[in-house]
């Protein structure tokens, strides 16, 4: 949301330009290496009643090694090790074919599917309707203080509706998921639009009206390409909250595929590495998407003129 | 819009309600007038201040048609309590409808171009203005729901939603309970403070701060809403892990906001302290946080949305027997849609009223914001 956030002191600054690598990377990694060290230290400290009442009702004697060693590959943790996570997901990703209805490949697939479908739309949508926003002031008036008021009723809540809604209509398995996500995702970028398509400088645009620009010309040669750097930041908040979506549909909907799916099954019984593992997944898919927006914007921008 | 559209609007309008006058009402049987005297009556007034204001124009114009609209479709809700129209609405239902909305229509985009010099009626307007095409929305959501004979199973009247609502008020009042009050306020209150105070605490040392806000930036679009089955796990199905989720939905933004607000002290004003021998602390509350209530409001408002979502989310995946989120997804598998649609109303009255609140204390606190002045 905010990229350009922490402005640094003058001699960091330099300090960035002449070795920016360390200075840069230095204390990710080291917050990185502490949230690891103390994930290590409470799924011992989680884990360590589970383990030992393991042990006692097997009437085992043990060790304080034992007992360590237990809490590190339990097979229902309470929290799963950072280890217990990755071997997990490696083993979900390669273990299987990518078909197979176990493997985690099969199951992103099919949400990056939903949120890349669900993706378009809210982002065909919200283009839309900015562009009718802008252009038309009774739209302005009247539409707009909806759009912004649709965002403050919990739109998942209307999940489950869609789904039945869409279902007696005959429609299932992928589009109720993406309608969801585009509904989740169409308002960042209607907003980020409205706000770009109007940020053209009044000089310019008063210089388009000595030209007698027809409005259309106005929209394809000033409007729309001052707003680009609007649309992709809209972009990326809009594509992380699509994932959101399509994840959060698979919930009701009972889907027996996706990440969603994953975690629902997980939870139901009991199987924490499963949750985490779809929970990672989940992650690198957000992490992926937005880097792809980001080397989008990058490339556009080239296209575009822009200095890199 | 000019003048002339306008008229040639308002005649189209009338035509229509004429038309309806001698056009079938119903698909099914012959609708006799005469047991229903106050339909046509309302049909010829409703057609007559169509008229009259196709030859007015202007602002009387649009109250004439304001007024025309309104009893076209009190005409229309009054036909729909007849079982021969319910559901198997003909040709002359329409007409009404499309008249309504036409007329409708004309006065939305007649008020939106009105420029008033007055603050005050200019307020009013903006506020009347999507109010009034709200109401045309839930109009047509309810005529076309009742007149085509819509199943209650797909998509249920606003009526039937309403009466729903008014109805069952104590489970609602439960449900709000525990889903708002326990679950998103609690979390929202833990979650916003936690990220305010790591905000402050890594602007303090700057090496925090430099390693939390890349981290904060990739964790807030993460779908962290996703740990909510792990909170069921760990908090139990009460309220608590709905809290838990909330607080780490709410969290990053916060933290991520915070930060950015508070560096966007400026340099003058930062020198000025250390000239004045101010202490942090004193830098701190004085010019720091004020500087960052913006940022701060921002993601109050943000998480505003996220909270309620991710305490919705949260019961899916197990609750004791109250809440919005569970009530939608029983009620949506028993097939009770109108239910669903009350809890729905429900949750979009608490959304907006807690924004609102949120946004009224940020006009009260960032009033000397240049976004504020005028």
């Amino acid at each position: 949301m905010t990229n350009s956030a922490l402005a640094l002191p003058e001699p960091v600054a330099g300090a960035l330009k002449r070795r920016p690598l360390v200075q840069r990377y230095a204390p990710i990694a080291t917050i990185v290496l502490v949230l690891i060290a103390v994930w290590y230290v409470a799924a011992v400290l989680m884990n360590l009643s589970l383990v030992r009442d393991g042990f006692e009702r097997e009437e085992t004697p043990y060790t304080v090694s034992d007992l360590l060693a237990g809490t590190m590959s339990a097979e229902r943790p309470l929290l799963p090790a950072p280890h217990q996570v990755i071997s997990g997901f490696a083993d979900s990703v390669f273990g299987y074919s990518p078909m197979a209805p176990r493997s985690l490949v099969y199951h992103s697939a099919v949400t990056l599917s939903a949120t890349l479908l669900g993706f378009a739309l809210g982002a065909l949508l919200g283009i839309a309707l900015a562009l009718m926003i802008v252009h038309s002031r009774v739209l302005a008036k009247s539409l707009l203080p909806w759009i912004i008021c649709s965002q403050m009723v919990p739109i998942l809540a209307l999940a489950p509706i869609f789904i039945v809604a869409l279902g007696a209509m005959g429609l299932q398995g992928l589009l109720p998921k993406a309608i969801i996500s585009a509904y989740l995702c169409f308002f960042p970028i209607a907003i980020g639009m409205v706000k770009g398509l109007n940020a053209s400088d009044p000089m310019q645009l008063d210089l388009m009206r000595t030209w007698s620009a027809t409005p259309r010309q106005v929209l394809s040669k000033l409007r729309w390409p001052s707003a680009i750097p609007f649309l992709f930041a809209s972009l990326k908040v809009a594509i992380s909250i699509s994932l959101i979506g399509a994840i959060v549909a698979e919930l009701p909907t009972g889907g027996e595929a996706g990440i969603g799916a994953r975690l629902l099954a997980g939870s139901y019984y009991g199987q924490t590495i499963q949750i985490w593992t779809a929970l990672l997944a989940a992650a690198l898919l957000a992490s992926g998407l937005i880097g792809l927006v980001d080397i989008a914007e990058k490339i556009t921008g080239l296209r575009m003129g822009a200095r890199p | 819009m000019n003048p002339r559209q306008l008229r040639l609007g308002f005649i189209l309008a009338t035509a229509g309600m004429l038309l309806a006058l001698v056009l079938p009402v119903s698909g099914e049987a012959a609708v006799s007038w005469s047991a229903r005297p106050i339909a046509p009556a309302l049909m010829l007034a409703a057609a007559l201040l169509f008229a009259t204001s196709a030859w007015s124009g202007g602002s009387k114009a649009v109250a004439l048609g304001l007024a025309g609209a309104l009893c076209g479709a009190a005409t229309t809700l009054v036909m729909l309590a007849d079982p021969a129209i319910a559901g198997s609405a003909a040709a002359g239902f329409w007409a009404i409808v499309l008249a309504v909305w036409l007329a409708a229509a004309l006065c939305v985009m007649q008020l939106a171009t009105i420029r008033p010099r007055a603050e005050l009626v200019r307020r009013a307007l903006d506020l009347a203005v999507p109010l009034l095409f709200g109401a045309v929305v839930f109009y047509l959501w309810e005529v076309v729901v009742r007149g085509f004979g819509v199943s209650p199973v797909i998509m249920p009247a606003p009526s039937a939603a309403a009466a729903r609502f008014a109805a069952s008020l104590p489970i609602l009042g439960g449900d709000f309970v525990q889903t708002f009050v326990r679950g998103v306020l609690i979390g929202y209150v833990i979650g916003c403070g936690a990220g305010l105070l790591v905000a402050i605490v890594a602007q303090r040392f700057e090496f925090l701060g430099r390693g939390l806000l890349p981290l904060g930036n990739f964790f807030s679009a993460l779908p962290l809403v996703g740990v909510a089955p792990i909170m069921v796990m760990w908090f139990g199905f009460d309220w608590p892990s709905k809290a838990a989720v909330v607080t780490l939905v709410t969290f990053f933004p916060m933290l991520v906001n915070a930060l950015a607000g508070l560096s966007s002290a400026g340099h003058m004003e930062r020198d000025l302290m250390r000239s004045y021998g101010a202490d942090h602390r004193q830098t701190l509350i004085k010019l720091y946080l004020p500087a960052a209530l913006p940022f701060i409001f921002n993601a109050l408002k943000i998480n505003a949305t996220l909270a309620l979502i991710g305490a919705i989310v949260a019961e899916f995946f197990g609750t004791p027997t109250q809440g919005i989120g569970f009530r939608i997804s029983t009620e949506a598998g028993r097939m009770a849609i109108d239910m669903v649609w009350a809890e729905i109303a429900l949750a979009a009255i608490a959304g907006m009223a807690f924004y609102g609140l949120v946004a009224l204390a940020e006009r009260a606190t960032t009033f000397w914001h240049p976004s504020y002045r005028t």
